[in-house]
């Protein structure tokens, strides 16, 4: 597959983009905090059927779980076309995010590209707060590293899963794409 | 809050294509965000707006949320936490739309992930199934060509889905993966076996043309027999 992949005129692969989509709610913790993200899993589901549903006192309102809207990133697609264009350069270059302060502490990734491609994604920085290290540690490293990951492979295309991304990793990822100039 | 969009397009493809993909994913959140205090949703929730003043998406998604409510016996339903949160049915919704417009601007063999819910078109093509346990590890895989695949659970971030009659985290399974022609629907199933739990295992079997693999909140996987596995590992 990846022979193939490679051997066709214009593949894009890896378009990143950050959007706000999906869960919150019913976050038994109460509130949304800067690293509660969500991807899988649907947030909603609830009240028996669509016509129903006067809101129970205690349903928080949406605008509650917004602390952290105003850091939604800003969406900065990059696109690659590794067959579209011979690349200049092969040499791989790796580019760090900024490291972005959460509420359990900075977060810092790290991109390698090839090309215009990228090859992986690590992290740099998560922090260390014992009580929470497992739990940044197991959602640390997202969809993209594993989609990368598993693309290499060439056995697989792509990924499903129950995968969470941090609002401070995707905003040091979209830091460190924005400085590898991939727009 | 964020979800990482990943397009892989196969092929002859103009990239420029991708401007208007991304346009229109940002404006179905800046609409639907339940995040976003000046979102259509966040609006209609506070009452000062109807869906006649909304996009004509919110009424789109809002008969699909019903749709699925009633396909799902209200074991989905987009007013969990007893207020409008569609985001239950918006990504997968949202992906689907992005593969069609890929579709129409010449993909015609491409792959739209998001957040871990993919929409495919043309193929074959193979995808993962990973462990909610550790989501380095693949279950297994499935393919076969214009699939989608959705997956629920409540991994590593506490439980996320409400079952809609109890309202309480529903806490039977770890994540329900469900293939299909549809990612909107296939969404839809997954969230609603995960809210049903262990009933969820004969529900999942009166699918046409889906296929589902479960993993029980102690680990053991099953799986319908309409699930399009290639290989397992």
């Amino acid at each position: 597959m990846r022979r193939v992949l490679l051997t066709v005129a214009a593949t894009v692969l890896g378009l990143v983009l950050l959007l706000g989509f999906k869960s919150h709610g019913a976050n038994p913790r109460g509130g949304v905090s800067a690293l509660a993200i969500a991807s899988a899993p649907p947030a909603a589901v609830a009240g028996p059927s669509g016509v129903s549903g006067s809101p129970p006192p205690s349903a928080a309102a949406p605008s509650a779980a917004a602390p952290s809207a105003s850091a939604t990133p800003p969406v900065t697609p990059s696109v690659t076309t590794p067959g579209a264009t011979p690349t200049p350069s092969a040499r791989p270059r790796t580019v760090a995010g900024p490291a972005v302060d959460t509420r359990y502490g900075p977060v810092q990734v790290q991109i390698t590209l090839t090309g215009t491609r990228i090859s992986s994604v690590g992290v740099l920085q998560v922090p260390l707060d014992t009580s929470r290290d497992q739990e940044i540690n197991s959602y640390a490293v997202p969809q993209l590293n594993q989609e990368t990951l598993t693309a290499q492979s060439a056995q697989i295309d792509s990924v499903s899963g129950a995968t969470y991304t941090s609002d401070g990793y995707l905003q040091s990822l979209q830091g460190a794409l924005d400085a590898a100039h991939l727009r | 809050m964020g979800t990482v969009f990943s397009f892989d397009v196969r092929g002859q493809f103009d990239a420029t294509a991708f401007a208007g993909v991304l346009e229109r994913l940002h404006e179905w959140d800046a609409v639907f965000s339940t995040y976003r205090i000046d979102s259509a949703v966040s609006r209609l929730n506070r009452g000062e707006v109807s869906v006649d003043d909304c996009p004509a998406d919110v009424a789109r998604v809002l008969a699909l949320c019903g749709q699925a409510a009633e396909r799902t016996d209200g074991w989905f339903s987009a007013w969990a936490g007893g207020v409008l949160d569609p985001s239950g049915i918006v990504k997968g919704w949202a992906v689907q739309q992005a593969s069609e417009l890929l579709r129409a601007a010449g993909g015609s063999a491409h792959i739209v992930n998001g957040g871990g819910d993919i929409q495919s078109a043309g193929g074959p093509w193979r995808f993962g199934i990973t462990d909610p346990q550790d989501s380095r590890r693949l279950l297994t895989v499935v393919g076969g060509v214009d699939l989608a695949v959705a997956t629920s659970g409540s991994a590593e971030r506490g439980n996320h889905i409400l079952n809609p009659f109890t309202r309480r985290p529903a806490t039977d399974l770890l994540s329900v993966t469900v293939v299909g022609p549809s990612l909107t629907d296939a969404d839809v199933y997954a969230t609603a076996a995960f809210a049903m739990g262990d009933a969820a295992r004969d529900w999942l079997k009166t699918l046409e043309g889906y296929g589902a693999l479960v993993v029980g909140r102690d680990g053991a996987m099953w799986r319908t027999p309409d699930l399009p596995e290639v290989s397992s590992r």
